[in-house]
């Protein structure tokens, strides 16, 4: 699995929400996306589900232009896990977990033995089994988001994409859930690519990170090299510390009261 | 489990083999009351009859009730039938493609368009085309109110919800001071517009049923070939993006197709509120909000509940009342009922 990004733009009007950006993804590989507010990384991701189709530049998956897709093709390469919304209709989690095989269903073919088997190893392993009877619209808002996550898993892409799919979980919750889909780069060679908040949870997870500012991609690389205290000042405008943590295994980041700059 | 037992575990057959039995029982009750009593095997006689071509089933049946039965009742029966039904189809769309358990079919001014077509032939007497030009018209009023809306409400990002509802009582609000100010123009013919906007499946003809019946099909193939993607939608448009739903056609589709339906509705049947909002409603407690039956079975319920009030204002009250008015009589206290039942019972936040 390859992703080839070449000098992506996408403006809202006159505001350019992500310009010249140009990137290779490869599979087995969990990335993340990193930036302030505002600096374009949902855009990023809805240009690659193809939700917008953008101004300049192309995307190619597995070498072939993302526009030679048929939409269910490219649902069947990509699933998203978005921020949290509302559901006003009163859909059972287990309703909305199935949708998640909607696109490798025919039109009027009712889901099968082999489907069902999926929905519920998937649930169990999200711990979404114990409501899977009770309505979306009754849940709160972190079992909502776990539902939610299901119902991308169960997709079952090469692709995972999580636009601040942690962002109203507890720290329990959340790293259970980057940890099932840390596991399926691990074991499987998927890609997951995690719009992210929390950069120390993402110096967890992420192999690779890509830091965006003002519609831009400022720099990107393995997370090691590219997780510095010089990066996070330009990119954050904070001042931080960098330092490899023996006990999470990775790089973390502290920051003091006066960091702002 | 395979698929077929699933489906009937889950009880959707049997819950539109009831509502259709109880469609049919409620055909022939319904043809069977009024001025003239029939009774009940009459007029299953008379049906079989003229289905099958069998007329040595009529012996010993006053001449003059085949005549009753199939000019007079059996059109307006199923006029009203198939109205319902598809008011009830309407609003399980319009419900779903704007996010809102309480849309009905006439949220994007569908109704105030007809009502504006209709008072406008009624006002100039226009007659080119005979008994059709007030349906015609009324047709075109709505045609044209749908263009208005949805030239209103789209942006480049595709039409939002938000935006249709809010065109949608805006473009309403201007068309009804248009039929206020035609009222007030026509001076005493006032009487026939303010009747025909009450709504009425009074002389209702062969022609009405079948091009209630034509609409309503249509719309069933189109509404039912997209339901799945009108399920996925309501996880929002990005989501459903990413499930491979193209939702600026989807929805554009839909909308156009249920306007269209619940058009040809209101302009054979003048202005009927509340089936479009109630069925949808009430059903989805019965099936949940799964498109793919609650199409289905709102079909059914739409039918039974339109021409069961149409039934009792013909028949069974001592004086007609307008379907539309009695709609929301009864409608409206229901609907207030069940929506506060709702509200205090904390059965899921909207």
């Amino acid at each position: 699995m390859t992703i080839e990004m070449r000098t992506l733009s996408f403006g809202y009007g006159s505001h350019k929400a992500v310009s010249d950006v140009s990137l290779k993804l490869n599979s087995g590989l969990f990335y993340g996306i990193l930036g302030p507010n505002g600096c374009g990384k949902t855009t990023l991701v809805d240009l690659l589900i193809r939700h917008r189709i953008p101004d300049e530049g192309s995307i190619a998956y597995q070498g072939k232009p993302l526009t030679q897709y048929t939409r269910k093709q490219i649902s069947r390469r990509f699933a998203l896990v978005p921020q949290q919304y509302a559901v006003n209709f009163p859909f059972t989690s287990r309703q909305i977990v199935m949708m998640g095989r909607y696109p490798h269903l025919g039109r009027f073919a009712f889901p099968d033995t082999e489907d069902y088997r999926q929905v519920d190893e998937i649930m169990e392993q999200t711990g979404t089994r114990a409501f899977e009877n009770r309505f979306i619209s009754e849940l709160s808002g972190g079992e909502r988001q776990r539902v939610i996550f299901a119902r991308a898993l169960v997709q079952n892409t090469p692709v995972l994409i999580l636009d601040e799919a942690t962002s109203n979980l507890d720290i329990s919750h959340a790293i259970s859930l980057f940890s099932l889909a840390f596991e399926r780069v691990v074991r499987e060679g998927k890609t997951v690519i995690a719009v992210m908040q929390d950069i120390n949870l993402a110096a967890l997870f992420c192999q690779y990170l890509i830091l965006m500012k003002n519609g831009r991609v400022v720099q990107h690389g393995p997370t090691d090299q590219v997780l510095t205290e010089t990066t996070i000042q330009s990119v954050f405008q904070v001042k931080a510390k960098v330092y490899e943590d023996p006990y999470a295994n990775a790089r973390q980041v502290v920051f003091s009261r006066s960091s702002h700059v | 489990m395979n698929r077929i037992s699933r489906t009937l575990s889950e009880g959707i057959v049997w819950q539109l083999l009831v509502l259709f039995l109880m469609l049919a029982a409620l055909v022939v009750i319904s043809s069977g009351l009024g001025y003239m009593r029939i009774s009940f095997s009459d007029v299953l006689r008379i049906v079989l009859a003229k289905l099958l071509g069998m007329d040595s089933l009529l012996d010993g049946v006053n001449s003059l009730f085949p005549v009753v039965i199939t000019d007079v009742r059996l059109p307006r029966i199923l006029t009203a039938a198939s109205v319902g039904a598809g008011l009830a189809l309407s609003g399980v769309v319009f419900q779903g493609i704007l996010l809102n358990p309480l849309a009905d079919p006439y949220t994007l001014g569908v109704s105030a368009g007809a009502a504006l077509g209709a008072s406008f032939a009624l006002w100039l007497n226009i007659g080119i085309w005979g008994i059709w030009s007030v349906p015609l018209f009324a047709f075109i009023g709505s045609g044209l109110t749908l263009l208005a809306v949805i030239y209103l409400a789209s942006s480049s990002a595709g039409l939002s919800s938000n935006n249709l509802i809010l065109s949608g009582i805006i473009v309403s609000a201007i068309l009804s001071a248009g039929v206020s100010f035609i009222k007030y123009m026509v001076d005493e013919q006032v009487s026939v517009i303010i009747f025909w906007l009450m709504g009425s499946f009074g002389s209702k003809t062969w022609t009405d049923v079948w091009l209630t019946v034509g609409a309503l099909t249509t719309g069933v193939c189109v509404c039912g070939y997209f339901s799945r993607e009108l399920n996925v939608m309501a996880l929002g448009s990005r989501t459903a993006a990413s499930l491979g739903v193209d939702t600026r056609k989807v929805r554009m589709i839909l909308l156009i197709t249920a306007s269209l339906v619940s058009a040809v509705c209101v302009s054979v049947s003048g202005i009927i509120g509340f089936v479009g909002l109630l069925v949808p409603h009430i059903m989805r407690t019965l099936t949940g909000p799964d498109n793919q039956r609650l199409i289905l079975v709102s079909l059914f319920a739409g039918a039974i509940l339109l021409l069961g009030t149409d039934t009792i204002t013909r028949a069974v009250l001592p004086h007609e009342i307008p379907i539309g008015v009695l709609t929301a009589l009864t409608g409206g206290p229901f609907f207030c009922y069940i929506y506060r039942k709702r509200q205090t019972g904390g059965i899921h936040d909207d």
